[in-house]
């Protein structure tokens, strides 16, 4: 057993891994058909570039949006389920107290945030992560508040009827992709980070 | 269910410079310059990874699985909310696939709507005969496929007891309608029952309007806004089903709200 044990230890289980790609790709299709359904009639006084959107145009768009949103929902709930299940999430998130997060953030911001260890996130890691996951339900919750405003009218009504729905859908878009933004950025920093999402170890 | 060219014939010229205008620019532009078959739509862009036909096909698929998804999820029984007089928007948009100015001018005296299909009378009916039946009112939320909603008054006849009044097949799957302007769409028969679906021939109280569609529309405040046709002239009862014109571009036929 001693050529296992020279390896290093697997960090993300296969699931984890499978479940990590899915969605980025769910997630990319979602964000570029989604921007290009914006671009339809923009809620801001902006369009997003043809350049970064999937579709074409508004029909194609769509027919990429209700195609990928079953990828990002099936996947997502196998990850989430998984996570819950098997003491994971709670394990790699949990505790992340406010004290540990402004320490963490200003020695990151003067560079100085250590990531030797990859199997433990610090609380930056974990607020981000936090953050990113519950950004991906509310997408989920709000995009379906706007698709079925009436068969769904009470969680288009929690979220303050159609036209605010509209709005935490796009905000909750903006935040998860102001977490790609960083999240790739750190991965490219880090390479082991980005090799352990495809290996495992 | 297949989607069939059962919509009249339309100005090509007109649909490709409304098609083009929903592009981006770069987008408009190659599609101008080369006019690329409607059907390739789909892949313009920034997708061209995978094989496009195979891609617009899969799409498609999911497209019509997403169709019997919500015919599940629709309650027959649930209505649209209902909004008051001080909620509707004003000046209300205007949208198709022409300029406003460009909308049909429909004669109302020698306007007759047809009904065809599964139903047990052909006879047509003439705009006195219409205002004649009892009528209703809503004020609820038009929600478009671009995004945008805006909230209207539109008063007419309950669609249901208009399809009784014809002994129309109600166990059939599809109701179409053909329109003055050579647009057309379908819906499915639970809702055409729908109680808030209506055959509306005034909006806020007063004839229906040219740009809302004079000299009456089909209000579906359970449907996007393209599935609310306007100028209609034929009503369609069948089991083979109409598509629609922009549902033949790709827009989800069911597209429920």
């Amino acid at each position: 057993m001693s050529a296992v044990s020279a390896k290093p230890p697997r960090i993300h289980p296969l699931l984890v891994r499978t479940t990590h790609w899915l969605n980025a790709v769910a997630v990319t299709v979602m964000i570029g058909s989604g921007w290009q359904i914006y671009n339809a009639s923009p809620l801001f006084p902006f369009s997003f570039p043809g350049t970064f959107t999937i579709g074409g145009w508004l029909g194609g768009a769509l027919l990429w949006h209700f195609a990928a949103m079953w990828l990002l929902v099936v996947n997502g709930m196998v990850y989430l389920s998984y996570g819950i299940f098997s003491g994971r999430l709670r394990r790699k998130l949990l505790p992340l107290r406010p004290s540990d997060f402004v320490r963490d953030l200003a020695a990151a911001m003067r560079g100085r945030l250590a990531h030797a260890d990859l199997s433990t996130y610090n609380a930056v890691q974990r607020a981000f992560y936090i953050g990113v996951i519950l950004a991906l339900v509310l997408v989920v919750l709000s995009g379906l508040a706007i698709w079925k405003p009436v068969q769904l009218q009470a969680l288009t009504a929690f979220f303050g009827g159609y036209q605010s729905a509209r709005v935490v859908h796009f905000l909750a878009m903006s935040a998860i992709a102001a977490f790609v933004v960083v999240h790739v950025a750190m991965a490219l920093l880090v390479p082991r980070s980005l090799l352990a999402m495809f290996r495992g170890r | 269910m297949k989607a069939t060219q059962s919509w009249s014939a339309i100005d090509s010229k007109l649909l490709i410079k409304e098609v083009a205008g929903r592009l981006d620019q770069p987008t408009r532009r190659a599609f101008l310059r080369q006019s690329i078959g409607l059907g390739s739509l789909v892949m313009l862009s920034d997708c061209d990874i995978t094989d496009g036909l195979g891609a617009e096909n899969a799409l498609r698929a999911i497209s019509r699985m997403n169709d019997r998804v919500q015919a599940w999820l629709f309650d027959k029984d649930r209505l649209a909310p209902e909004y008051p007089e001080s909620a509707i928007t004003d000046p209300f948009p205007f949208n198709a696939f022409y300029k406003q100015e460009e909308a049909p001018d429909v004669d109302p005296s020698d306007f007759a709507l047809e009904a065809s299909g599964l139903v047990d009378s052909k006879a047509s009916w003439t705009l006195a005969e219409l205002n004649q039946l009892p009528q209703v009112s809503q004020i609820t939320r038009h929600v478009c496929i671009e995004g945008w909603s805006a909230i209207g008054q539109w008063s007419g006849i309950r669609f249901s007891d208009f399809l009784v009044r014809i002994g129309a097949d109600r166990r059939a799957k599809y109701v179409g309608f053909k329109c003055a302007d050579g647009y057309s769409t379908s819906i499915d028969m639970a809702t055409a029952l729908h109680p808030q679906t209506q055959l509306t021939l005034r909006f806020r109280n007063r004839t229906l309007p040219r740009q809302y569609g004079f000299p009456m529309k089909l209000r579906v405040p359970t449907k996007l806004g393209f599935k609310n046709p306007k100028h209609i002239t034929t009503i369609i009862v069948t089991n083979d089903f109409p598509g629609g014109f922009w549902e033949n571009y790709g827009y989800n036929w069911f597209s429920g709200l």
